[in-house]
């Protein structure tokens, strides 16, 4: 049963790489990262249970806490890219 | 023996569940039209397939150190997740991309 | 069984990611690509069962490293500048590299392979020696933090090294009080958005506290300085981002950092002048106590102590010097 979730979110995984490599624009790329880092947590979960390593879950856990501080860089990019070329557009 | 086999079946259930709507998300991320109706199917099925799938991984794992890791990892997820599609969807409207299809640039 | 199945699936997802990084011509995109194959290569790992490297992957990977190569982006342009020239010249040498590293990979015994020369001769005396000699439960840190400890102690000054070199390249000598007390408007962080702060003062205190859990652990479970360091110095960024660098400057400041960076390496190589100053050689644990498994467990916890500070201190001052040098501009 392990396995089956396990190749469900192996695949999304998958399709959130298309889209990461798709594009358009960049903020699905980002998007596209951020829903892999979520899978990845999930996945983590998962084996660890799978190969019975239970004490491995802090690599998940540590995931869950820090994954979206790239997000928020992100924003705080933008916020000062806009500030700068104000008037420039950056959506591609 | 029983409540064992009720215990499998529940965690079962949740993780079958889970692995649908986290399938479902990845399919909406990858064939909706725009950024921000593709942001919406990865972030709503992101959140619920989370807590189905972990909250089958607790079942399974018992009154054990292991749950508790499991319960902080949903808890943190359910708290970082919407912030960060808070901060992308900021983002992405301050960069001046609409969130109406038709004047979208870009191709796809 | 599916695990290796698993593995090939995720290894195929690898290339395609690193091709795709390759071919981006848009330099964020392929910081977002560096980002999915850091959380790629960190799933394989676990996989293998490498969870100390994993985690190391995990606390670099999921924030630190986009965060500085954002700031470094911030101080150039988000396109790749064409390549002049040669590059017939550089395909023919990465081909023929590659080739020569294929043809090594035929002497590589099979994955899990027990007749391999490593289960033959080193695994086995680590396995045995671990729990005589040093006694902690997590065997690779007592091979990282005392069987190598010169190892450890050379990447600990090569980290070292690197802080210095970035802020050699990024710091201009106006003068650290002036950088942190620019009152632009960049330097306000996210702090008009309300939901990341609020969710960022709740967690910031927890990814602190499970750093240092990771610090403390790592006897016991995959962790180590290495590892906390980068966690101490994501929660530290978090607070940055929210609630601008100066704010962040005040808790930790460059001298502070600096102070961090020197005491990190003197501790662990004062620890390996304490071996050799009770009698011993350089690294040498068990005499810094009366009973050598408890000498060993007091260096490993010092050691491991050093190396976290270093790291946190070199994180976080590539991570200013970045932030200050985009507000010059």
């Amino acid at each position: 049963m392990y396995a089956a979730t396990a190749t469900a979110i192996l695949v999304t995984m998958a399709l959130a790489l298309t889209r990461a490599l798709l594009g358009p624009t960049i903020y699905d790329r980002v998007l596209a990262v951020n829903m892999f880092g979520t899978k990845t947590v999930l996945l983590l979960s998962v084996i660890a249970f799978l190969n019975g390593r239970p004490d491995f879950l802090d690599l998940a856990l540590a995931y869950a806490l820090i994954n979206f501080i790239g997000v928020l860089a992100v924003l705080k990019f933008v916020q000062d890219y806009t500030m700068r070329h104000s008037g420039e557009e950056r959506g591609q | 023996m029983t409540a064992g086999l009720a215990l499998d079946i529940g965690s079962w259930v949740l993780m079958l569940a889970g692995s649908f709507f986290v399938f479902v998300g990845g399919v909406g991320a990858l064939r909706m039209p725009d950024f921000y109706t593709r942001m919406h199917a990865a972030s709503l099925t992101d959140t619920l397939g989370t807590i189905l799938i972990l909250s089958g991984v607790i079942l399974q794992a018992g009154l054990t150190l292991a749950a508790i890791k499991l319960a902080a990892i949903m808890v943190f997820l359910l708290l970082t997740c919407p912030t960060a599609a808070y901060a992308l969807a900021n983002a992405a409207r301050l960069s001046g991309l609409s969130p109406r299809p038709e004047q979208t640039p870009g191709k796809d | 069984m599916v695990v290796i199945v698993f593995e090939i699936f995720l290894l195929t997802l690898l290339v395609i990611t690193a091709v795709g990084i390759v071919r981006s011509r848009d330099l964020f995109s392929a910081v977002m690509l560096l980002g999915l194959f850091s959380l790629q290569i960190a799933v394989i790992f676990f996989i293998l069962d490498a969870a100390d490297v994993a985690l190391t992957e995990a606390a670099v990977g999921a924030g630190v490293s986009t965060v500085l190569l954002l700031g470094a982006l911030a101080l150039t342009s988000d396109r790749e500048a064409r390549p002049k020239g040669r590059r017939l010249l550089a395909l023919g040498v990465a081909s023929i590299t590659a080739l020569i590293l294929i043809y090594a990979s035929f002497d590589q015994p099979r994955l899990g392979d027990p007749q391999a020369p490593v289960h033959q001769h080193v695994a086995p005396w680590y396995l045995e020696q671990t729990p005589k000699q040093i006694d902690v439960p997590n065997v690779v840190t007592a091979i990282l933090a005392s069987f190598r400890g010169y190892d450890t102690l050379g990447e600990l000054f090569v980290i070292f090294t690197a802080g210095i070199g970035v802020l050699f390249l990024l710091a201009d000598g106006s003068g650290r009080g002036a950088r942190s007390q620019l009152p632009s408007a960049e330097a306000q962080g996210l702090r008009h958005h309300l939901i990341p702060r609020v969710v960022g003062a709740l967690l910031v205190p927890f990814i602190v506290l499970f750093g240092l859990y990771v610090q403390f652990h790592g006897d016991f479970g995959p962790g180590g300085g290495f590892q906390a360091g980068a966690l101490v110095s994501a929660g530290v960024i978090l607070y940055a981002l929210i609630e601008g660098e100066a704010s962040a400057l005040r808790v930790l400041s460059f001298r502070a950092l600096a102070g961090m960076i020197a005491a990190g390496a003197l501790l662990y190589t004062g620890v390996g002048l304490a071996g050799i100053l009770r009698g011993s050689q350089f690294l040498d644990y068990s005499v810094l106590l009366a009973d050598p498994i408890a000498g060993q467990h007091l260096g490993i916890i010092l050691i491991e102590l050093g190396v976290g500070l270093t790291v946190t201190g070199v994180l976080l001052t590539i991570f200013h010097a970045f932030a200050a040098r985009a507000q010059k501009r």
